[in-house]
């Protein structure tokens, strides 16, 4: 499927609507939230965080599959353009940008020029937030949720993220392997 | 009861354009805190920070509405699986929307001096910024319109008073079908529960944040018409009632 043919599915797609800093702020009380509930362990809140969003991907790759009625992508390039130029687009009005292809076709990265969710969002001032909490990192639990429901296994990780005080904030996402599928195991 | 005011145990992110204080916020403290840098984060080079981007670029935005029932439903989720009861839960849901109640009333009051200054920049008349409610009727109008306009984009549908004399405290904010329980099924155990507790909080933040101390919990109380209709019992404390007389017989308004 062409690029800009993919663009105009994400543009044209109709959503339902909220007020955006609802969904920000909403976002930003569940970080806080488990912030506190793990006593500033970042790693734990990431790592929560993602699992979150695993389980929002499962549930999501159907709402997006309905109401952008695409098919089945071609290849891992497509998959990834449709993740940025359709998925992104009616679930968080931002387009980013994928660059940075390894040359084997399996790995790029998403370049986020706007992020709703960190909207508004400074980390904590405690010398260790800056340096070990993703703060977004819901949205890699969801790549990774909603593409193993259409049998894509995905690694996806932020390396950078703006409220480190990085230039930009950028997640790379990694095939690990296209998931066959299995025949259910034979009953004794 | 006297608990402890809530501010003080208040998280540290701030997720509403506003750093936290530990104080009740006062427009001119968080004004103080905007304008000085904090010394210890870093900041990227190209000075994508909060504090260089305008506060009312969100104000019109708007966002997938499946992003916030996912968001929420994950929210109830895993705050269900640390709870013991049913009200375990809606406390929890409660405590996580009062900051934003708190930041909200900030953000309220900041759009309406801004967008009134400049309607009147071109004329001579100095104006001057809104007034915090003194009165609970002001904040309930507040609450009502503004700050339910700014949420979910309509007004709530009912503000009414206790007709009990035994509970001239008790008010009540109705809205026929909050949005944020549209995509939230209990199962039939569970029954009594109402996720609009996390609105509850909110409400709650706000009038604390004004300087009126409340309770504010969520209640189903639905009709044939709409099976989903929510009333927000928000009770004001006894010094807020002992105050409300003194400000009425000063005729303050």
């Amino acid at each position: 499927m062409s690029s800009t043919k993919t663009s105009r599915i994400g543009e044209e797609t109709r959503v339902d609507k909220v007020n955006a800093e609802l969904v920000t702020l909403t976002y930003g009380t569940i970080v806080a939230q488990l912030c506190q509930d793990y006593d500033s362990n970042y790693q734990d809140v990431n790592k929560q965080l993602d699992k979150m969003g695993y389980n929002i991907g499962m549930r999501l790759i159907e709402d997006f599959l309905a109401k952008s009625g695409v098919g089945r992508c071609a290849n891992f390039r497509e998959t990834a353009d449709m993740i940025a130029k359709v998925g992104f687009k009616i679930f968080l009005n931002v387009t980013p940008t994928v660059t940075n292809w390894t040359s084997d076709n399996t790995q790029f990265s998403l370049i986020f020029e706007d992020n709703p969710l960190a909207d508004f969002v400074e980390l904590p001032d405690d010398g260790r937030a800056q340096d070990e909490l993703w703060f977004s990192n819901i949205l890699c639990g969801v790549l990774r949720g909603s593409l193993e429901m259409v049998q894509m296994q995905i690694e996806a990780h932020f390396v950078s993220d703006v409220l480190r005080g990085d230039d930009t904030t950028e997640m790379r996402v990694s095939l690990v392997r296209y998931i066959e599928d299995e025949m259910p195991p034979e009953e004794e | 009861m006297a608990a402890p005011p809530r501010h003080a145990t208040m998280q540290s992110i701030s997720n509403g354009g506003i750093a936290p204080g530990t104080d009740r916020p006062q427009t001119q403290q968080t004004q103080a805190q905007l304008s000085q840098q904090s010394p210890g984060l870093r900041v990227p080079s190209n000075r994508k920070t909060i504090y260089d981007r305008h506060l009312n670029r969100s104000r019109n935005a708007e966002l997938s509405r499946a992003s916030f029932a996912f968001l929420f439903g994950e929210m109830v989720t895993y705050a269900q699986r640390r709870v013991t009861g049913i009200q375990d839960l809606e406390k929890r849901l409660n405590e996580q929307g009062y900051p934003l109640g708190l930041r909200l009333l900030d953000l309220l009051f900041y759009r309406s001096t801004s967008t009134s200054s400049s309607a009147l920049s071109s004329s001579s008349t100095s104006s001057s910024p809104p007034n915090r409610p003194l009165r609970i009727i002001t904040l309930l109008h507040l609450i009502h319109g503004p700050l339910w306009r700014l949420l979910f984009g309509r007004a709530a549908d009912a503000l009414e008073h206790s007709v009990s004399p035994d509970t001239p405290n008790e008010y009540m904010i109705t809205d026929n079908d909050p949005m944020v329980n549209t995509y939230i099924s209990a199962p039939r155990d569970m029954s009594m529960l109402n996720c609009a507790a996390y609105v509850a909080g909110i409400i709650e933040g706000v009038c604390d944040g004004c300087g009126f101390e409340t309770k504010v919990s969520a209640h189903n109380q639905p009709t044939e018409l709409w099976p989903s209709r929510t009333v927000f019992l928000v009770r004001f404390g006894d010094p807020v009632m002992e105050r409300e007389k003194v400000l009425e017989r000063a005729g303050v308004k």
